[in-house]
């Protein structure tokens, strides 16, 4: 089978970046001086015997290597501790943070990819015209405003028309399950809104110069030369070979969906990971914190070796 | 209308001209060539001045009250007044002087840390490159903003941090355009030459292979700053800046978190946004105008994403 190598090398190279994670995220918590756990055991005027039990509490009297084993351990065991705040296990709280977020980001991502190929194209094909100059403009501009401030303006604008927090109506009594969806996608609504703005300019300029570079290639003269549509050529020809590079651009941007991801629930204090990862920076759950990071990191992981392996599966000329 | 037939000619464009490293003044002739570089270098020199002038031009003091809360903008306050009944304008002026620090120095790092990476990879090649990729390689991976609010949560809040925090997230990108150039640099005729004349490698990257990067690192800084302008303002929304300086960053925290939106006070928020996404637009239309100079074969689309990078997006080899 063609690149059996490949797939095995990319898994290879997934996974120890997903260790590589592990143990940052272990050495900056533990290891570093004054750091969060020794911090815990400085209770101002604490005795020692209680210094003593929190150390214990919290396994720092072993020495770090021993520490480091058990937090592997442990960890591949799905056990990522307990939270400060809420005294329930990192691993459901993160559980249903996520569920929350993926249909969010999902939603966001899918109508970005959509108005951003769409407008990506449009410019290529029509490129230095006053509609390429207009649309690539403005998709610079959505591409450099915060996050943050995109979505607060948006809640400015519309939070009398749309639900602007939370999840569902709490006042709802007893929905149906349609009304229950209707109820969440209401609430949905500004949180894939805000996301799908940011992430659009970014994927228009991607496509767009993808589109430019596939329409100077000898086939797209080719395909011209033989008397095809204006239309075929674009479609058929460019646009095709245009998607490549951009599968793999839309994956490496997945970093940042998971950071939109964290200051738009901010702003809606929609419940998923990124609000979890808000929450537990102002209350300085450490736990949680690491937790959420380490999530964060896996998933990204995840969808960069899947484009990996989408982008060798799309492109035979791949044979490395 | 379809592929324009000047674009085949613009694909073809004449290498015979000098490269830009090599040319005395390179950085005026970008300026003097492109519309697109007068532009930003006007955005980013408007707020450099404001930065540098601050004390003198502001015109309130940004910590006496001078109105009621959340004062709408009148002819005394163009802008209005904040929550705390402070002058928007000054806070504004205030805040990107800081903003604009924070920006230039994380840049500043990140550009040592990854020019120096770069170098050392590219240059000695061999087991040096592979480990420094290699390193390289999962730092770009991991999800930038949720590594940069684990590092800031445990170091704590200082604007200090906050610019070694950005810069330890952007050194990637330029750690991998550097070291492709510097691979090709090192097998140029002159570098040969002088080498057989015993140069050092010292002398050899000081005096010839620095001076051919520098235009790519001072593109890739210029566009350095915008990311980190924009993750300054990310972090600090999420309270990891220092709560004591004022950023445009902290102007949207603050108009967040105390109420702004709901008061209706877009004057508290918009500004400070547009201000952000004007720096961020300027550093990219200079940047770029620099990186077009570089690789004429870019030029064909004025916006490509080989650089295109205030999400992490660039890590193809563009020159190798």
């Amino acid at each position: 089978m063609r690149g059996a190598d490949y797939v095995i090398k990319r898994a290879g190279f997934a996974v120890m970046t997903v260790f590589v994670a592990i143990t940052i995220n272990f050495f900056l918590f533990r290891v570093i001086p004054g750091s969060a756990v020794s911090n815990m055991a400085r209770v101002p005027r604490a005795t020692s015997a209680l210094r003593h039990s929190l150390e214990v509490q919290f396994g720092l009297d072993k020495p770090k290597w021993e520490q480091y084993v058990i937090y592997l351990k442990e960890l591949f065991h799905g056990n990522m501790g307990i939270s400060f705040t809420d005294r329930q296990p990192v691993t459901s709280n993160l559980r249903t943070a996520l569920a929350n977020t993926i249909p969010m980001v999902t939603l966001g991502t899918l109508v970005a990819i959509l108005l951003g190929t769409l407008t990506g194209v449009l410019s290529a094909w029509r490129r230095g015209t006053r509609l390429d100059q207009v649309s690539t403009n403005i998709a610079i501009a959505f591409y450099a405003f915060p996050t943050q401030w995109l979505a607060l303006v948006l809640l400015i604008y519309l939070s009398g028309v749309l639900p602007s927090h939370g999840m569902t109506n709490n006042y709802l009594v007893d929905p149906t399950w349609w009304e229950h969806v209707k109820d969440v996608l209401a609430h949905m609504t500004l949180p894939s809104l805000t996301l799908a703005l940011t992430l659009y300019g970014e994927y228009t300029l991607v496509v767009r110069s993808a589109m430019l570079e596939t329409l100077g290639e000898d086939y797209v003269l080719t395909a011209r030369a033989k008397g095809l549509s204006q239309r075929a050529v674009v479609i058929r020809h460019a646009l095709r070979n245009a998607m490549l590079p951009t599968v793999t651009l839309v994956a490496l941007s997945l970093g940042y969906v998971v950071a939109g991801a964290i200051l738009i629930e901010t702003v809606f204090s929609w419940p998923g990971i990124g609000n979890a990862v808000y929450k537990a920076v102002s209350e300085r759950d450490y736990p949680m914190l690491q937790g959420a990071f380490l999530v964060l990191t896996v998933s990204v992981v995840f969808f960069n070796l899947v484009a990996d392996l989408l982008y060798f599966k799309l492109d035979p000329r791949i044979t490395e | 209308m379809g592929v324009r037939p000047d674009m085949v000619e613009e694909l073809g464009a004449p290498e015979s001209q000098p490269e830009l490293g090599r040319q005395r003044n390179w950085l005026w002739a970008v300026v003097a060539g492109s519309r697109q570089a007068k532009v930003g270098l006007a955005v980013l020199a408007f707020f450099i001045i404001l930065a540098i002038l601050a004390p003198w031009i502001e015109p309130y003091d940004i910590h006496t009250r001078v109105g009621p809360v959340y004062a709408p903008p009148s002819l005394k306050h163009p802008l209005g007044l904040d929550d705390g009944g402070i002058d928007m304008v000054s806070l504004l002026i205030q805040g990107g002087r800081l903003s604009l620090i924070v920006g230039f120095a994380a840049a500043l790092v990140a550009m040592v840390i990854g020019g120096g990476v770069g170098i050392l990879a590219g240059y000695f090649g061999g087991s040096t490159d592979v480990v420094l990729m290699r390193i390289t390689d999962y730092f770009l991976v991991i999800p930038d903003l949720p590594l940069a609010i684990i590092v800031a949560a445990v170091w704590g809040a200082s604007l200090t941090h906050l610019i070694f925090v950005i810069a330890l997230l952007l050194w990637t990108t330029t750690a991998r355009i550097v070291r492709a150039q510097v691979k090709s640099v090192r097998e140029r005729v002159y570098v040969k030459r002088a080498r057989s004349i015993g140069a050092g490698d010292f002398r050899i990257i000081f005096r010839h292979v620095l001076p051919q990067i520098g235009p790519l690192l001072i593109a890739n800084t210029v566009l350095t700053v915008a990311v980190a302008i924009f993750d300054e303002t990310a972090l600090s929304f999420l309270g990891l800046g220092d709560p004591t300086a004022i950023t445009w960053g902290s102007i949207i925290e603050f108009a967040f978190l105390r109420t702004a939106i709901s008061s209706g006070a877009w004057w508290a928020v918009i500004p400070a946004g547009l201000c952000v996404a004007l720096v961020i637009m300027g550093c990219y239309w200079f940047g770029q105008a620099i990186e077009d100079a570089l690789n004429p074969r870019l030029r064909v689309s004025y916006l490509s994403p080989r650089t295109f990078r205030l999400r992490p997006l660039a890590a193809r080899d563009g020159a190798s």
